[in-house]
């Protein structure tokens, strides 16, 4: 079955995702706001991995033959600077995103197979990440003036 | 009549105790100089007290153009005659080591007195020469709570029309963003729903994070004479001190710092489970009910005791009362405006009344305080940023109004982003992308979080700054450019307090030397940075502060702060007019939402709202989306720990706080010998527990140290909530603010000054040794 795959694909989208808000948290630690919430929102990523442990159980977790083709790329190394921050935070949007993608998938499949507990995880961990994106939407709006323009 | 000494020893004056629904009883209250006596003064000027939000109105009484003294105005619907000790006493700072003449940095780096023009001139050329270079986002404004509407409005429109900067703030943002913007996210937009007349009619007052006899003596009168009359109301108190206000209370909430919205979503909760919500009422008017019950679901009363550190038989008992009161008022501040959830908490007490319809009548309403006396107007008029008259940033027809108003490109109104809040002007003033800071009335070199930080930002090479005062203080110490400014009584203007009632307050005497107003200076600036309209009239137009007042309320004109029918000659007449005034209501307005029609409407809403734990903003189409149209909004989320807490290093919490005799950093009440005596230098308050671990007593010297620094005080005991440490924020030389961490409430971006994890050692014992015991007994 393909959601083997796509939940092995989304249990490693959301830790890359939890590691990249804590690589924020602390690279960008004198942005205030982003190093409290990056952490909390590192933690909210950690805990959408735990929901997802039931299902990857009972699903078990396949990864592709290829899992470079199909996994999010994480943040790497953390950049300098206003502009610097502006692509980290943009990089930020992508891989979150990307997460909000594959979970509403996710939560497709689900609805076919009729999982409730698969249901719940889903109606649990979507708005959590489309709330991250947005906070990421708004602060980079804030960011991009003054950093390319001021 | 009360004499001097009964005010410091008893700050609310006598009691004139009454029952509920009748009038407030008048108790006038006069202060004059030595040897002065009533009939000697030549002329009583009108206005009203600028020492906090409660914007008692005052006659000042003159005599050959000096201040003598002040008497409190009986007709007045704020005091009905009665002064605090600051208001009584106040006045007396205004001769006091004035700043005189304009100081301008040297090449050597001192500051030495020039004239007006030399210094205006520097600025100019600054000015110009980086909006030349680097355009408008080089610039950078930081005012006041305690200018006037017409200086506010000015400054707004010199910002926003002439340089094209979003960045302009007041310290408001430290006091009162985040009653704001609690309105703002409940309610659509900004403005107080209640009035102070709820006092009178209420049967259960909620005093949230509100030390409210020390922050406004003269409420705190008006709530003793309730509860000393017949039929009291119940009283509810939430702060982790035992103030006077929780000596009174009926049940006392001694809540952990931190946990607000713990104790908000547990109240929330049981009021849902004992059936008191009004459901035809919730249908009617609200949207959100059901998703609000679900974040607050998991707050049962034992989980929420143990969060909050609370009995959770008074959560219960406090819920009760809520539920049963047939007219509940409450009141929110400090405790709840400077921690790290503190839009989500004040939008918490919002839910509470929207869940059984309680607001908008007599009796019933909610009080979002403000801190300073003219912090409202900062907030209407578009200085901490928003755009005048509570539009909408994110509304291309509101930003086109105030063009149309002002007669410039709409292009020019800076609207591509939220306005920039102060945190992250100082951010960007610390990177070098602003580089011209004009600083108003304030002393953010003492009232920022982390000072050492502020310090060096203010003092780097690549800012320039220009700072307006009344007195020498730690910041004009750093400026480029000091211009001495004209007080309250020496210049006029309006300003509105926290239950919408505006007072004019008219100059009372010259101001010494080449003070001037700061109306007068940001006009002389724009003059010379030669701004100017589409159709080439010089932008601002006006020149007085009449003139400006009447252009402020044409742009209020349809909006909720409506006062279009308000003018100077009304308030001559009126002592104190609570907006909206417009010809329908042309003598004021008591309550906002009488009809439960709220302004959520997406055309007419000043935001379409946030995401409660991260400031994510809500979009036009998704406000659309939820159809408010009138329907006030519920709105949750779970309580989560705050950043910078209590460890192993820094096992205590501090919270800072304001003293009955001061008022911010004491610029002017320090100058009051009678606030001076009695308060003279800091302290640090303990609890006798926390105390005996530390191994002091009363009146040892202490030292208070956080990851950023530390000061060193004398311990007073007191009956603080253990593992709490209480710090006043006034004294600069012992700065609560060196400990104080840099971290905001991701809505209203309001700092949280009050939940430092901090350590206390003895002075004499060197740093690192009590830490063990200190921790051992915590949680
Ligand atoms: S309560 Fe406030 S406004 Fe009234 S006299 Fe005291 S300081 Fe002034």
């Amino acid at each position: 079955m393909g959601l083997t795959v796509y939940l092995g694909m989304l249990h490693a989208a959301e830790r890359t995702l939890a590691e990249s808000w804590r690589l924020v948290a602390d690279g960008h630690a004198a942005e205030a706001d982003l190093h409290h919430l990056g952490h909390l929102l590192g933690d909210r990523a950690d805990a959408r991995v735990a929901r997802l442990a039931p299902l990857t159980e009972r699903y078990g977790e396949r990864y592709d033959d290829e899992p470079e083709r199909l996994e999010a790329e994480g943040l790497g190394s953390l950049r300098e600077g206003p502009l610097g921050l502006l692509r980290d935070l943009q990089d930020l949007y992508l891989l979150a995103s990307f997460v909000a993608m594959t979970w509403d998938l996710v939560g497709q499949a689900a609805q076919a197979t009729r999982d409730r507990e698969a249901l719940d995880a889903v109606a649990y961990a979507r708005p959590q990440v489309r709330n991250q994106m947005g906070f990421l939407r708004t602060r980079l709006e804030q960011a991009a003036p003054q950093a390319l323009a001021g | 009549m009360t004499d001097q000494d009964d005010r410091i020893r008893d700050p609310w004056g006598p009691r004139t105790p009454h029952a509920a629904g009748t009038a407030w009883p008048e108790r006038v209250d006069q202060h004059l100089r030595d040897g002065v006596r009533a009939e000697d003064v030549q002329r009583w000027v009108r206005s009203a007290c600028v020492l906090c939000s409660n914007g008692c109105g005052l006659d000042i009484g003159v005599i050959d153009d000096e201040i003598v003294g002040v008497r409190g105005r009986a007709d007045d619907r704020v005091n009905r005659g009665r002064l605090g000790p600051k208001g009584l006493y106040g006045w007396k700072a205004t001769d006091r080591d004035r700043l005189t003449k304009p100081l301008l940095r040297d090449d050597d780096g001192h500051l030495v007195e020039v004239d007006h023009d030399t210094a205006m001139r520097a600025v100019v050329e600054r000015s110009r020469s980086l909006l030349e270079r680097r355009g408008g986002l080089s610039h950078g404004f930081y005012t006041s709570g305690q200018l006037m509407a017409e200086e506010y409005y000015t400054l707004g429109v010199i910002g926003k029309a002439g340089l094209g900067t979003p960045h302009m703030d007041g310290n408001t943002r430290l006091c009162t963003a985040t009653a704001a913007a609690s309105m703002k996210e409940s309610f659509g937009a900004d403005g107080q729903p209640g009035s102070y007349d709820d006092i009178e009619h209420c049967d259960a007052l909620f005093l949230f994070g509100h030390n409210v006899a020390e922050t406004q003596t003269v409420l705190w009168a008006r709530m003793l004479d309730r509860l000393d009359g017949p039929d009291p109301p119940a009283l509810v108190c939430v702060d982790p001190r035992r103030t006077e206000v929780a000596r009174r209370a009926t049940v006392h909430l001694p809540v952990r710092p931190g946990t607000n919205v713990a104790l908000v979503n547990g109240l929330t909760r049981a009021l849902i489970h004992r059936g008191a919500v009004d459901h035809d009422w919730v249908r009617a008017h609200t949207i959100g009910h059901d998703e609000l019950a679900a974040v607050v679901e998991p707050y049962d009363p034992a989980r929420v005791g143990e969060i909050c550190g609370i009995d959770p038989a008074d959560l219960q008992a406090a819920a009760d009362l809520f539920a049963d009161a047939r007219a509940p008022l409450s009141t929110v501040l400090q405790g709840f405006y400077q921690s790290h959830q503190a839009t989500a908490a004040a939008v918490g007490v919002n839910n509470l009344h929207l869940l059984r319809g309680m607001i908008g009548r007599p009796g019933a309403g909610v009080l979002q305080m403000n801190g300073q006396p003219t912090a409202q107007n900062n907030r209407e008029c578009g200085a901490d940023g928003d755009l005048p008259g509570f539009r909408n940033w994110d509304n291309e027809a509101h930003v086109d109004e105030l063009a149309e108003l002002w007669d410039v490109d709409p292009i020019t109104i800076p609207h591509w982003s939220p306005p920039t809040h102060a945190m992250q002007l100082f951010r960007y003033a610390e990177q070098g992308s602003i580089n011209f800071l004009w600083i108003a009335g304030t002393n953010p070199a003492v009232s920022m979080p982390d000072l050492g930080r502020i310090r060096k930002i203010l003092s780097s090479e690549d800012v320039f700054v220009v700072v307006s005062d009344a007195y020498p203080t730690e910041t004009t110490a750093l400026a480029d450019v000091v211009f001495p400014a004209a007080l309250w009584g020496e210049r006029t203007g309006t300003f509105t307090n926290a239950d919408r009632t505006v007072h004019l307050s008219e100059q009372a005497v010259d101001p010494p030397g080449e003070a001037r107003s700061d109306l007068d200076l940001w006009l002389d600036y724009a003059r010379r940075m030669d701004f100017r309209t589409r159709s080439g009239r010089p932008l601002p137009w006006w020149r007085t502060p009449e003139e400006a007042f009447t252009e402020w309320v044409r742009a209020s004109r349809g909006r909720p702060c409506d006062q279009s029918a308000l003018t100077y000659e009304l308030l001559r007449h009126h002592s104190g007019i609570q907006w909206p005034v417009t010809e329908e209501a042309p003598t004021g307005t008591a309550r906002l939402y009488t009809d439960a029609v709220f302004t959520t409407d997406t055309d007419r809403c000043e935001t379409y709202g946030h995401d409660l734990l991260t400031g994510a903003t809500v979009t036009r189409e998704q406000h659309r989306a939820l159809r408010a149209d009138g329907r006030a909004l519920l709105k949750a989320v779970e309580h989560t720990p705050p950043p910078g807490s209590p460890d192993t290093d820094f096992p205590l919490r501090l919270i800072t706080g304001r003293t009955v005799q001061h008022f911010h950093t004491r610029t002017k009440t320090g100058r009051v010998p009678e606030l001076e005596r009695s308060a003279p230098r800091a302290w640090v308050e303990l609890s006798a527990d926390d105390a005996g671990r530390i191994g002091v007593v009363a009146g040892d010297a202490v030292r208070v140290s956080s990851p950023r620094g530390c000061i060193e005080a004398p311990v007073r005991i007191t009956e603080v909530r253990p593992g709490t440490v209480f710090v006043p924020f006034h004294y600069g030389e012992q700065a609560a603010n060196e400990l104080t961490l840099t971290a905001w409430d991701p809505v209203s971006k309001q700092p949280q000054l009050k939940l430092t994890g901090v350590r206390v050692d003895p002075v004499t014992t060197p740093a690192g040794t009590s830490t063990a015991q200190q921790e051992a007994a915590w949680d």
